[in-house]
C-alpha cells in the first residue's frame, strides 16, 4: 500500500515539475502538433474539396521535404543552395495572399501557390498534382505552425469588377504610381532600378530584388489583372513590398494595374494606348500632383 | 520503505506548494499611487555614431542639410545621461493596459521619432508620417510569440496607422525604402518609462510593493535592480551601462 502511495507521489511530483515549464511555452511541442493532426481541424477547404493532412504525409516526404524540410522550417537539405530560401511553414508568413498584411492566407491562397509555383525561384509549378492532392498538402502545411491553431485566416480583400481600360485610366494610374512612389524601388520605367532598389532586404536580412516589369518574367503571385491588384493591396509579407490598401482606393487600384501593364514586355491593350498617348515616365522631382 | 515514502511525499508536497505559489502569484495588485524614478547613465566615452548618407532620397538629404543625421544606437546627453532606455517591471503581476494614452511613432525627416517606442501589451499605438516622401513601416517580430509581422506603406499625407501587439517582445522596425531607418517597439507588461535626453525616467502608477526593475538598451542589453515602493514614497533605481 505504502509502496503504491510512494510511487504515486513520485509520479505526481514528476508530472508537476515537468508540466509547469511546458505550460508556459508559447510554441506547441511536436507531441501537441501530432495530437492536432488527429482532430477535424487538420483539414483544408478549397471550394468543395476537403483536404486531409494525414493523406499528404507521404507526398510531402516525396516532393517537398528536400527543400522545405522534415519540420517544415524551410531547412531541407537543398535549402543551402537556394535563393530565395524555401518558405518556413513554422512562421507561416506567406507572400501570396488574398488577405491583408499581417494575417494568415486562406486555404485557397496556399492551394493556388502550389499550382502556380514561384517564378524566379526553385519552387516549380505542381500542376501535376490533382486538386485533392494539393488540398491535402495545404492541410499538411498548416500543421507545421501553431499559428493555424491560434489564429484565423484573414478576410480576403474585395476586388471590384474590372472596369474597361481607357487612356484616362492609364493616365490616372500614372498619377497613382507617382503619388505612392512605386518608383522608389521599381524605377520610373518599372525596371527595378529605383533609388532604393539596391539596398532592399527581406525579413531574413537577405538581399532581394524588386520586381522588374520589363524583362518578360511573371510576377511571383500571378499575372492576371486581379493578381496584380491583389499584390499591391495586400503586400507580399516577408519581403519589402508593403500593403497599399490604406492609400490606394479600389478604383485607383485598377488605374494603377492598367498603368503597370504598360511597362510589361507582353503585348497589351494598355501598352498600345500608352504608345498613342506618348506617355513619359514619371518625374521623381516633380511637385505633388504635377506629373 | 517508509523512508522512501516520506521522501516522496515531501517532494510531492513541495512541488504542489510551488505550483500553488505560481498560480496565486498572478493575483492582481490593487491600484495605487506610487512611482519609480531614477537616472540611466553611460560610464565612459560615448561611442562614435556614424553619419547617415541620405543622398539617395533628395527629400531626406535636404531635410538634414544643416543638421547631419547620425545613427541613434547610443544617444548620450548631458552628464552621461543615456537616452532611449526603456524601464519596466520584469516581475509585474498586475493587469496589462494600465494606460489609455496612445504612443505616437513619427516618421520625421526620414528618421523615427522617437527611436525607441515603449508600450504595454495590447496598448494601441499610432504610426504617423510628417514626411513628403513615401515610407513603409515594417516591424519584424517573431510570429511565434503571437506578434505577427506586417508591412504597410505611408506615402506623403497618409492617414495614421493604428496597431497594437499581443505579446511581450522587443520588436525591430524598419523602412525598406530608406535602409538607414530603424527603430524599436519595446512591448512590456505593466507600467514602463523611457529615459529622456538627460537619462531621467519616472515609472508612474506603481502600487506599493517590491519590484525588479529592468533597464533595456538596444546595444548594451538589460540590467535589473530591486526596488521597493512605499505609499507616498517613490522607489529609486539608477543604472549605469559601461560604454563599449
Amino acid at each position: 500500500m505504502r509502496r503504491t502511495l510512494g510511487r504515486w507521489s513520485l509520479l505526481l511530483s514528476a508530472t508537476v515539475v515537468l508540466a509547469v515549464p511546458q505550460a508556459s511555452w508559447a510554441q506547441l511541442t511536436s507531441f501537441q502538433l501530432e495530437t492536432w493532426l488527429n482532430t477535424p481541424a487538420a483539414t483544408s477547404h478549397v471550394g468543395n474539396i476537403t483536404g486531409d493532412a494525414k493523406a499528404a504525409a507521404v507526398p510531402y516526404r516525396r516532393y517537398c521535404v528536400g527543400c522545405h524540410g522534415v519540420l517544415g522550417d524551410g531547412n531541407g537539405e537543398n535549402a543551402v543552395w537556394l535563393d530565395p530560401k524555401p518558405r518556413d511553414f513554422q512562421q507561416a508568413i506567406f507572400k501570396c495572399r488574398s488577405t491583408p498584411t499581417g494575417t494568415l492566407p486562406t486555404d485557397q491562397d496556399l492551394f493556388d501557390t502550389i499550382a502556380r509555383g514561384m517564378d524566379r525561384s526553385n519552387m516549380p509549378q505542381w500542376s501535376t498534382f490533382t486538386k485533392e492532392e494539393r488540398a491535402n498538402l495545404v492541410a499538411w502545411i498548416k500543421h507545421f505552425s501553431p499559428r493555424w491553431q491560434n489564429e484565423k485566416a484573414g478576410a480576403p480583400i474585395t476586388i471590384p469588377p474590372e472596369p474597361e481600360v481607357t487612356p484616362e485610366r492609364i493616365k490616372a494610374g500614372r498619377e497613382v504610381f507617382a503619388r505612392v512612389q512605386c518608383w522608389k524601388c521599381h524605377g520610373v520605367q518599372g525596371m527595378a532600378n529605383g533609388p532604393s532598389a539596391a539596398t532592399l532586404t527581406d525579413d531574413l536580412g537577405r538581399p532581394i530584388q524588386a520586381f522588374n516589369f520589363t524583362d518578360g518574367t511573371r510576377p511571383k503571385c500571378g499575372d492576371t489583372d486581379q493578381d496584380i491588384y491583389r499584390i499591391f493591396m495586400t503586400g507580399l509579407d516577408g519581403t519589402p513590398m508593403p500593403s497599399f490598401a490604406d492609400n490606394i482606393k479600389p478604383d485607383e487600384a485598377w488605374d494603377l494595374v492598367f498603368y503597370l501593364r504598360t511597362f510589361m514586355a507582353q503585348k497589351s491593350k494598355e501598352k498600345e494606348m500608352a504608345k498613342q498617348l506618348g506617355l513619359k515616365p514619371v518625374d521623381p522631382n516633380a511637385p505633388a500632383g504635377q506629373q | 520503505m517508509r523512508k522512501h515514502f516520506n521522501f516522496a511525499a515531501v517532494l510531492a508536497a513541495v512541488a504542489l506548494i510551488c505550483c500553488g505559489a505560481l498560480i496565486l502569484g498572478q493575483k492582481v495588485n490593487a491600484a495605487g499611487e506610487g512611482k519609480i524614478t531614477g537616472t540611466v547613465k553611460l560610464d565612459g566615452a560615448a561611442p562614435h555614431m556614424k553619419g547617415i548618407d541620405m543622398s539617395k532620397d533628395p527629400y531626406c538629404d535636404k531635410a538634414h542639410a544643416s543638421d547631419p543625421a547620425h545613427l541613434e544606437e547610443v544617444v548620450v546627453g548631458a552628464n552621461g545621461g543615456l537616452q532611449n532606455v526603456v524601464l519596466y517591471i520584469a516581475d509585474w503581476s498586475g493587469a496589462a493596459q494600465t494606460s489609455t494614452a496612445i504612443p505616437v511613432f513619427d516618421q520625421k525627416n526620414c528618421m523615427y521619432t522617437p527611436h525607441v517606442l515603449a508600450m504595454d501589451v495590447g496598448q494601441t499605438f499610432k504610426v504617423v508620417t510628417s514626411d513628403q516622401t513615401t515610407h513603409n513601416i515594417h516591424p519584424l517580430p517573431n510570429p511565434m510569440t503571437g506578434n505577427i509581422p506586417w508591412n504597410q506603406s505611408q506615402p506623403p499625407g497618409a492617414a495614421p496607422v493604428e496597431k497594437s501587439w499581443k505579446a511581450v517582445e522587443v520588436i525591430p522596425v524598419k523602412c525598406n525604402i530608406h535602409p538607414w531607418m530603424n527603430g524599436w517597439y519595446v512591448v512590456v507588461k505593466g507600467p514602463y518609462a523611457t529615459t529622456d535626453a538627460s537619462g531621467n525616467y519616472t515609472i508612474n502608477d506603481v502600487p506599493p510593493g517590491s519590484y525588479t526593475v529592468t533597464a533595456w538598451q538596444e546595444k548594451y542589453g538589460t540590467q535589473t535592480a530591486k526596488v521597493t515602493v512605499a505609499a507616498g514614497k517613490p522607489g529609486t533605481a539608477d543604472f549605469t551601462f559601461k560604454a563599449k
